[in-house]
């Protein structure tokens, strides 16, 4: 097996285009799902009943609120800075959507891949995108010239370096034993045993990272609605503020897709070749569910209590699964 | 502790049991364990089902003795009005809300069962508090508390009501709660 993907099967540049708006559409399809789910489960999870005014069930309850944040009122505050007050909610939208891009949904079948583009580098790919998506909360924040926003963006800065690393240094385990950086390779290495079993550690770790990456509870420090108003969203209104929530819920769809793909054996299941993308979608919304569950529970972490959690328990944990993973992978 | 505290005695201190320190191994492991507590607790409530009442369909019942909107009675076998219009209830009322006009029964044409009938009975709900001392001061049984409570309206001129809206029969809109319920 190759360290990198294999470049000889390409795909026909339609095929990528297809893809892409394949992608745009199923992601912007899933977001709305994913609120009203969110908002029902939350709702479950409070013994009440959650939105179930709008349409049958509150099923299009989604589409009122996407109304709503339409048809508001473009506004800027005076003291923001234009450009970058606009920019900034597009490039989370941008970014989380481009790392959908490497989710293997299922293998090559009949020359047509069931992912975007099986990029070489592979997660690579996933950490740059998820990277540049903290600038857009970055910028958003420092932008808006707004105190509430700044703080926002600083903690924003100073939850990703706190937990990146560990975050990285979690899927290396399951890298190092599939011996690619390539998705589609990662799972393919799965059809044994998934990694969960092998890698539990590195899957903890990576959980909890990947809750800080999508400033979900607890780990929503960023957005502390209680304490900094919005955070970086302080001054954000209407479609702008909704493209923040948007990238959330891509971000979340992402990191449980991830987490799918290196920890839960991908598209592997009981069943013939063609069930496979239903595996995968099972798999993600078990992870969302996880994710709602969680935000359903724990209260949010105090800002020093996070940096202490990423400096001082998850890198020398991660670290020593690193290690421990490397000599086994020599050694057998 | 005496050495800490030496305005205490010793009996009064009493020592606090605490949990492992945050940091380390072992605040891990129990912030592990209070994690996946605080998980059951959360997900029992999903299997629970929601306690909430979803009010304009459903509606709390309310208890036999509930004190809603009043109601003017009649004889059932006469069809005449019980009430008197003594003015006792209004006398009693603490908000002042009820306005009662009493006139002289014609013998030919009955009103009221007694000398006198009331030939205006308002009672202004905007300012009824629902106290029922009326129903109290009533010799005759002739107002009573139903258990009608969605009484709010857009003009304070169309709560104040009537003789005639108090003696009709009143759509039954509020379920009464059953025996042991």
């Amino acid at each position: 097996m190759t360290l990198l993907a294999d470049t000889s099967f390409v795909e026909a540049t339609w095929i990528l285009i297809v893809k892409s708006i394949v992608i745009f559409a199923v992601i912007f399809a899933i977001v709305p799902m994913l609120t009203v789910l969110e908002r029902k489960l939350l709702g479950r999870f409070q013994a009440r009943y959650g939105p179930n005014r709008v349409g049958p069930l509150g099923l299009l309850q989604p589409l009122a609120d996407a109304v709503k944040l339409i048809t508001k009122e473009h506004y800027r505050p005076t003291n923001a800075i234009a450009g970058l007050y606009y920019i900034a909610p597009a490039i989370v939208v941008f970014t989380g959507v481009a790392t959908l891009a490497i989710i293997p949904f299922g293998n090559v079948q009949e020359g047509f891949g069931l992912y975007g583009i099986d990029v070489p580098i592979g997660i690579l790919y996933f950490f740059a995108f998820g990277s540049i998506a903290f600038y857009g909360l970055l910028l958003g924040g420092w932008a808006s010239g707004s105190k509430y926003s700044f703080l926002g963006a600083m903690r924003a800065a100073a939850q990703l370096i706190s937990y990146e690393i560990s975050m990285g240094l979690a899927l290396l385990g399951a890298i190092m034993m599939a011996g690619s950086l390539s998705l589609v390779s990662i799972v393919e290495a799965q059809n044994q045993i998934w990694y969960i079993i092998p890698q539990f550690v590195g899957f903890l770790i990576f959980l909890v990272a990947g809750f800080a990456e999508t400033n979900r509870a607890p780990f929503d420090l960023p957005e502390a609605d209680a304490e900094l108003v919005a955070g970086y969203g302080t001054e954000y209104g209407g479609m702008r503020y909704g493209s923040y929530a948007l990238a959330e819920y891509i971000e979340m769809f992402v990191i449980s897709a991830i987490a799918v793909t290196f920890f839960l054996g991908g598209w592997h299941g009981p069943g013939p070749g063609f069930l496979d993308p239903i595996w995968v979608v099972v798999k993600i919304f078990a992870f969302l569910f996880l994710f709602m569950w969680v935000r359903a529970t724990l209260p949010r972490v105090r800002y020093d209590q996070l940096m202490s959690l990423g400096w001082k328990v998850l890198l020398p944990l991660a670290t020593l699964n690193v290690l421990v993973t490397a000599i086994l992978v020599t050694v057998t | 502790m005496s050495q800490e505290f030496p305005y205490l005695k010793d009996e009064s201190v009493v020592a606090v049991q605490r949990g492992p320190e945050p940091g380390g191994v072992g605040g891990a492991y129990r912030a592990f364990g209070e994690t996946l507590r605080g998980l059951k607790t959360t997900f029992a409530r999903i299997i629970e089902g929601p306690v909430t009442i979803q009010y304009p369909e459903e509606k709390t019942p309310v208890y036999p003795r509930f004190r809603g909107r009043h109601k003017l009675h009649r004889f059932e076998d006469t069809g005449l009005e019980k009430c008197v219009g003594c003015s006792l209830c209004a006398a009693a009322c603490p908000a002042d809300c009820i306005r009662v006009v009493a006139a002289e029964n014609d013998p030919d044409d009955r009103v009221s069962a007694g000398e006198r009938y009331a030939e205006v009975y308002e009672i202004n709900l905007a300012r009824c508090i629902f106290c029922g001392y009326c129903e109290v001061a009533c010799p005759f049984d002739a107002i009573t508390m139903g258990h009608e409570y969605e009484i709010a309206d857009y003009n304070r001129e169309d709560l104040v009501f009537t003789k005639e809206m108090l003696l009709a029969e009143p759509v039954e809109r509020t379920p009464l709660r059953r025996e042991g319920e």
